[in-house]
């Protein structure tokens, strides 16, 4: 059927933030959306708060919307807009969630529009665990069993339902604590009783049991005219029992026989027409007996998914892209297949490789949180790798996640029954260093069977580990004259050259130089949906060790751009936002651009982004095979984040040119040394500091400089291992834990400006001309980190003698490097002073942010100026001061890790941010809360409990809120200080004075709004938790900083003197 | 100290001249044939034991081959047919609850030599650049000279012209009444068996068991015959309907079937498959001719022409039938079916007779089940026939009454 031309506008919600669980895929899967239908002629309305997505970019959609995400504000767009149809699917949950919302509200009614893809009730059919219940037992498929319980009673009668052993989840906790698994009757009791106790409202999910069944996921498509294909099928190496976002996950399935596959394939395709999802993309999972063979549906997404992704990435065939052609009335049959441009895209995609894609944990920057791996994902980013076998593409995983391994190394596990018991604890459950674990058991004589038996872990991908383990032994045991026998058979398993050094007592370069030697290089093989049944006309690469090279270089001038590698705390989809806009702005310029990432969430491995791609994991040795290949004339390290960045001096050192800033600037601005020498020479401030090298000469520094003092190690990002340490002790605590974090870098220690206002800088530098972005004023003060905190452009409370220092400082910082392109400053401002915090060579998390505020990208201006344009022929030759308000705030991940604390800190533990538009400051700080899921109340109750330096400084914003109609509630020693000043105050007990205390009106939903400052102390952290705990658990919005609460108060006021409206960039930026 | 030892030698040459060494596995000798490549991902036994792949050297395109070992109920005949194996890495350890032998055992007891550790990849894209061509594949420690290979490629007999049913045709006739897999707990319940039954006489040109058995669960009792099973013998039989089965090698080349066909299609309800389906071609007066190289693999695009409706199915051929042909030659045959890839056709049916046959394998093994409903429409076209009623094949393709 051709396209549909009864619609000629369509409305796509994006996914927000990015949140555990909902990361870049969204930005992926909803940009190819965006393109594929305006490339279909049909004007496409966008909202999304994220303000980091390619999606978001002006030039992607008719009208988009960064502005908050919920049916208010929806409604308002649809009524400006009047779209014809919304595309429900391509936002993830948030934007089901939302299509859901508008469509029960009526909204969709009221407007007329139509949901394309899939309709409300196949949505819900979907996600409603009841009503997919017994879709699946209409057509005779099998689901876990289960049932909501309140008592004890209600889960016995449950039990012959459900069986032994049983899942046990109380609802409404968060991140599904005190559930667990009951093995027996005694148990499951037990375990019923403490869930029910758990649950704020008495109630559990008691489950089947199918931990340690296999799992499998279908990628289907469906068109309108009822044709099914499976895109892809995956296994997960993890048994049931871990989330698939948490699985390592292995494409395509191993370990089931056609007859077993077809049996999952058929149930999939009834499945996607029993659900009656119209057109699109969904994912299923199942289940399967490791010993019969039974098949257990476990849920389906009715929508594009992480999943999607991934299998999008894993086999060139573009989900999104297609469900979109889909939705519009497109059969599959009527789509090309991009990639052999020959073919139709109704047909199954073949492959002849191997994906393993791994999962990337934070626990370090959460060290109370449970790193179990269970139902509920904890993972905040994956690197997926291609090789021809199982082996070869696990190990380049293993690599591509940058957290410090080359392979498969031996843990620091003690030798012996200790070391053995220490193992097995680690194997039998689910934890993020599982592999390593078992590899060890292995080499200390374990059998597969056992390890089989207590891991669930098929025994196809054990066998493999286990072969690894034996390849080891051999390349240890080689003498230097047989190691090169050894070469090519290990570089074919996936062995990198760090390991292959490890393994031999060498070090990398020389390992690379034996290969150089021996002549033993990869060569590229692509990517071409069909296993080279036609010729594959995309140049999407990926690396292995066999005989024929794919690659086929062009004679072009061409760019090779770093990517960021997989996402994580610090290091995200900014990242590759920067990225993907320097290949656009190179590719406009009519340079070649080559990408090389492993992140399969994003934009930049789109093999339609760049001129060709290389899935490759981003370390020294695996790109500079790329550039043995490719002689690129170029290569951009300074936009991926920290992973290129570390490879600019050993790239350089190996003659790959890089462009832009030279990286002996990027060492300028890294060493501490170096660069106090600069800002002395620029006669530039900065908080006193030293750098140490050792425990004592740490605490001598810190005696020189003065307590409180920031300590961090070198060279990381996202504020990793970084403290505020305010006596010796703290700083002896500190340095044997910082030491281990970077080993080969020393510590940095500076003096913490207390109460200082932090400010931002991202600038452009031609060598010539500095060009400031923007300027961005940070709402929480100094000592949280810049990438937790709020932010305002412009800023919302500096002078204008403190604005011009601070673009006068980064003009001159910028020449002195010798930037070419981007250049971040962070800045702190005390008492009228500026002091240089930090200043980084490359474009930093906040370049995206900028971009959308100020209507320039920045990102792809700095690319053409590290092409050697200068910012005047690109045009960019003065600062943009927008006249409207832009409030970035950061969203946090507390929710999914209980027991953790919400208080905010020098070490970034934010995922993902968004963005708020306005006239004003209030408005868009307000936006902004709402984004980030903290949205401000215009009424009501706020409980207000501060330390005592904030009581007098917190009077000014309460009595604000009092004046706007709020209630205080307060605790003593607030309320009299607030009393002083004649707010009235109602008094609630600590916890320590007894029950109704604080926390109990929390729980009982008497509360509106939460503002809870905390000292320093420990004790007063600890005592003050279960205030922080409670409000996060009733989902309230609160306040940690008093800088927050101003902002806060201030919005608030502006909410109460009238409506917010909405403007798309496109107007804004006109 | 440990050197790494080099696996048992194997070399695959091409008669292009081309050489491939690598592992050794299942057995020690030498395998001839026409060489070609499967895009299945799951399946390798169902593919081994295909009597389609007699005379021929069969190359995986997918790398990890071995993972579920072989079991009984994957048998698509008595024994492989395939001269060789081609594979990028052999997986010993099989991983499955149905699995009783591993690959590497199961091909040195049925005497079929493999390969492992070759860029497969590089032999893919040479197969389907450079079009068909013989190889020979040498597991044989002894026989591993490379030019000594290629010259044996050079003189392999190949297929076109030659008779390869008769070598994997069963001796004598036989009776067939095992149904489908018996499956597993979980799955979609299946439809009963019908009630009235059908007599039907399946011509073994090679036959895969699946077909026999979606035969015996769409309600027909199945004798299964030899290719040349003559006429008379089988209206002795007093059969319902005719099935003609899939097969190896060049159809042109089966000798002393086509009379035998041309009289059963004038008298009975016929279907046929793969090579049953060009065989039904020349015995009405059409013409096969030779693709460059072949559909064979579980991912292909068959559309069926009367609903649009687009089937991912299993294929497996070298030839086409060239439905011009049969239009020339006064047949009143309707193309209902094609490949989407490349245009081919893949499905006719007469508009005047019971008779209809598809190119593909609505049986699958290995391959999706998306093209199942040809069983369901055979069925449904003895059926009307038997009432009595003046059904053509393409009556029954069209869904018209």
């Amino acid at each position: 059927m051709p396209k549909r031309t009864d619609i000629s506008s369509i409305l796509l919600i994006g996914s927000g933030p990015i949140v555990i669980g909902q990361a870049c895929e969204f930005d992926y899967s909803g940009t190819q959306a965006c393109k594929a239908l305006r490339e279909e002629g049909y004007r496409v309305i966008l909202i999304n708060s994220n303000p980091a997505t390619i999606m978001t970019d002006p030039e992607t959609a008719d009208a988009t919307y960064v502005e908050p995400m919920t049916v208010e504000t929806l409604e308002k767009i649809i009524e400006r807009e009047k779209p014809d149809a919304l595309l429900p699917t391509i936002g993830g949950q948030t934007g089901l969630n939302l299509a859901i919302e508008l469509a029960e509200a009526g909204v969709l009614e009221r407007h007329g529009v139509q949901l394309i893809g899939a309709q409300l009730e196949a949505i819900l059919k979907a996600e409603d665990r009841q009503r997919f219940r017994e879709a699946m037992n209409r057509i005779g498929l099998r689901v876990p069993e289960s049932g909501y319980v309140r008592t004890l009673q209600d889960a016995r009668a449950l039990l012959p339902t459900v069986g032994l052993p049983a899942i046990i989840r109380p609802s409404f906790t968060l991140g599904g604590t005190g559930g667990g698994v009951a093995r027996d009757e005694a148990e499951y009791d037990r375990v019923v009783q403490w869930a029910l106790h758990q649950s704020p409202r008495s109630e559990a999910l008691v489950e089947e049991s199918v931990l340690g069944w296999k799992e499998y996921e279908l990628e289907v498509m469906r068109d309108s005219a009822d044709n099914v294909v499976i895109v892809c099928s995956i296994e997960n190496f993890d048994a049931m029992g871990v989330h698939t976002g948490d699985s390592i996950t292995v494409a395509p399935a191993q370990t089931l026989t056609d007859k077993e596959y077809q049996v999952m394939r058929d149930a999939a395709v009834a499945i996607i027409r029993e659900i009656g999802v119209d057109t699109g993309g969904s994912n299923i999972q199942f289940g399967v007996h490791p010993e019969d063979g039974t098949l257990v549906v476990i849920e389906m997404n009715p929508r594009v998914s992480r999943s999607s992704a991934l299998a999008s990435k894993a086999t060139g065939f573009p989900i999104a892209k297609m469900a979109a052609k889909l939705a519009v009335g497109y059969t599959l049959d009527e789509i090309r297949n991009d990639i052999t441009r020959e073919t139709p895209a109704s047909f199954e995609p073949s492959i002849d490789y191997v994906v393993t894609k791994i999962p990337r944990f934070t626990f370090e920057k959460f060290p109370s949180a449970d790193s179990t791996l269970t139902t509920q994902m904890k993972s905040v980013g994956e690197a997926m790798a291609i090789g021809r076998t199982f082996r070869e593409s696990f190990q380049k995983a293993l690599r591509s996640l940058e957290i410090g391994h080359a392979g498969l190394e031996r843990p620091a596990v003690a030798e012996g029954e200790e070391g053995l018991r220490e193992l097995w604890s680690q194997i039998d459950v689910p934890r993020p260093g599982r592999v390593w674990a078992i590899a060890e058991a292995f080499r200390r004589g374990v059998s597969l069977e056992e390890v089989q038996r207590r891991s669930a872990i098929d025994p196809w991908f054990l066998e493999n580990l286990r072969e690894i383990v034996e390849m080891e032994r051999g390349l240890q045991g080689a003498s230097e004259a047989e190691r090169a026998s050894w070469l090519r058979p290990a570089k074919r398993a996936g062995f990198s050259d760090r390991r292959l050094a490890e393994l031999w007592g060498s070090d990398e370069a020389a390992v690379r130089a034996r290969r150089d030697a021996a002549g033993v290089h990869p060569v590229y093989k692509r990517v071409d949906t069909c296993a080279a049944e036609f010729e594959a006309h995309t140049p999407y690469l990926y690396s292995t060790y066999e005989d024929e090279c794919e690659a086929q270089p062009s004679e072009r001038r061409k760019v090779m751009i770093l990517g960021g590698g997989p996402n994580r705390i610090g290091q995200g989809i900014e990242f590759d936002y920067c990225c993907v806009h320097a290949a656009f702005a190179l590719r406009d310029a009519g340079v070649e651009t080559i990408m090389v990432n492993c992140n399969p969430e994003t934009v930049s491995t789109d093999y339609d982004t760049s001129d060709r791609l290389y899935f490759e994991p981003l370390t020294l040795e695996d790109v500079l095979e790329i550039a043995r290949v490719e002689q690129p004339d170029g290569v951009i390290v300074q936009f991926g984040g920290q992973t290129p960045l570390k490879l600019a001096v050993p790239l350089e050192r190996a003659g790959v040119p890089i462009l832009g800033t030279p990286p002996d600037a990027i060492d300028r601005a890294e060493d501490r040394e170096r660069f106090d020498h600069l800002l002395e020479n620029l006669g530039l401030r900065r908080p006193p500091s030293g750098v140490a090298r050792s425990g004592a000469e740490a605490e001598d520094v810190a005696a020189r400089i003065g307590y409180p003092v920031l300590v961090r190690p070198s060279y990381v990002l996202g504020g990793r291992a970084m403290e505020i340490v305010r006596d010796v002790a703290g700083l002896r605590d500190y340095i044997r834990f910082a030491v281990r974090a970077s080993p080969e870098h020393p510590v940095l220690i500076d003096r913490f400006l207390a109460d200082a206002t932090e400010v931002d800088v991202d600038a452009l530098c031609d060598g010539e001309r500095v060009v400031v972005g923007g300027v961005m004023e940070h709402i929480e003060e100094a000592g949280v980190h810049s990438g937790d905190s709020a932010c305002s452009l412009p800023p919302y409370s500096l002078s204008k003698p403190v604005v011009n220092e601070i673009l006068e400082a980064t003009r001159r910082l910028a020449l002195e490097l010798g930037v070419r392109g981007l250049m971040n400053v962070q800045y702190a401002v005390k008492d009228g002073d500026v002091y240089v915090i930090e200043v980084n060579p490359r474009a930093s998390r906040t370049v995206p942010f900028v971009s959308k505020a100020i209507g320039r990208p920045l990102a792809k201006l700095a690319a053409l100026v590290m092409l050697g344009q200068s910012l005047e022929e690109l045009g960019f030759t003065a600062e943009i001061w927008p006249r409207h308000f832009s409030v970035k705030e950061a969203v946090f991940p507390f929710v999914k890790f209980p027991g953790v604390d919400t208080l905010l800190g020098p070490e970034m533990r934010s995922t993902g941010e968004v963005m708020g538009i306005d006239s004003d400051f209030g408005r868009a700080y307000a936006k902004s809360q709402t984004q980030a899921a903290n949205p401000l109340p215009t009424e009501g109750r706020v409980l207000v409990s501060l330390r005592r330096e904030d009581h007098e400084r917190a009077r000014e914003p309460i009595a604000e809120l009092a004046r706007d109609g709020f209630k205080v509630l307060a605790t003593d020693g607030t309320a009299s200080s607030l009393e002083a000043v004649g707010i009235e105050v109602e008094r609630v007990n600590k916890v320590k004075q007894g029950s109704p205390h604080l926390v109990d009106l929390i729980e009982a939903g008497a509360v509106d709004l939460v503002i809870n400052t905390v000292g320093s102390d420990p004790g007063a952290v600890k005592d003050s938790f279960s205030i922080r705990r409670a409000t996060l658990q009733q989902g309230l919005p609160y306040f940690t900083t008093l800088a927050a609460v101003r902002a806060a108060a201030g919005a608030i006021h502006a909410m109460r003197r009238g409506t917010i409206g909405v403007r798309s960039l496109q107007e804004i930026h006109g | 100290m440990s050197a790494f030892v080099a696996p048992r030698p194997a070399a695959l040459a091409l008669a292009d001249g081309q050489v491939y060494r690598g592992a050794a596995f299942g057995a020690e000798t030498v395998g001839s044939g026409e060489i070609c490549f499967n895009t299945s991902l799951t399946g390798y036994q169902e593919i081994l034991t295909d009597p389609s792949y007699a005379g021929q050297l069969v190359v995986m395109t997918y790398t990890q081959i071995g993972n579920v070992g072989t079991n009984a109920e994957d048998m698509e005949s008595e024994r492989p047919f395939l001269n060789g194996f081609i594979v990028r890495e052999h997986r010993a350890g099989p991983s499955s609850w149905r699995s009783r032998q591993d690959l590497d055992g199961f091909l040195r007891e049925h005497g079929v030599p493999a390969i492992a550790e070759i860029d497969t990849r590089a032999l893919v894209r040479r197969i389907r650049d450079g079009g068909f061509q013989n190889a020979v594949l040498s597991t044989d420690p002894a026989q591993q000279d490379g030019a000594a290979l290629v010259a044996l490629a050079r003189e392999a007999p190949g297929l076109d012209g030659r008779d390869l049913v008769a070598e994997v045709t069963c001796r004598e006739p036989y009776r067939w009444s095992e149904g489908s897999w018996s499956g597993v707990g979980g799955e979609l319940p299946r439809e009963s068996r019908p009630d009235e039954r059908f007599g039907l006489v399946a011509y073994d040109f090679g036959v895969k068991r699946n077909i026999l058995r979606l035969l015996v669960e769409q309600g027909f009792d199945v004798t299964v015959v030899p290719a040349t099973h003559s006429l008379e013998a089988t209206l002795a039989l007093e059969p319902d309907a005719i099935f003609l089965s899939n097969g190896p090698g060049d159809p042109a080349g089966v000798e002393g079937v086509r009379p035998i066909v041309r009289a059963l299609a004038e008298r009975l309800p016929l279907f046929g498959i793969c090579l049953g389906h060009q065989i039904l071609g020349l015995a009405l007066g059409g013409e096969t001719r030779k693709l460059r190289f072949g559909h064979h693999g579980g991912n292909q695009p068959g559309q069926d022409l009367a609903t649009g409706k687009v089937a991912i199915c299993a294929e497996n051929h070298g030839y086409a039938v060239d439905a011009e042909s049969l239009r020339r030659a006064g047949e009143a045959v309707e193309v209902t079916h094609r490949n989407l890839n490349d245009d081919t056709v893949e499905g006719l049916a007469h508009t005047e007779r019971p008779l209809f046959s598809v190119q593909y394998h609505p049986e699958a093994s290995p391959g999706p089940h998306d093209a199942a409903y040809f069983f369901g429409r055979f069925r449904e076209l003895v059926a009307r026939h038997r009432a009595g009623e003046r059904v053509s094949g393409y009556d029954v393709a069209r869904g018209a009454g």
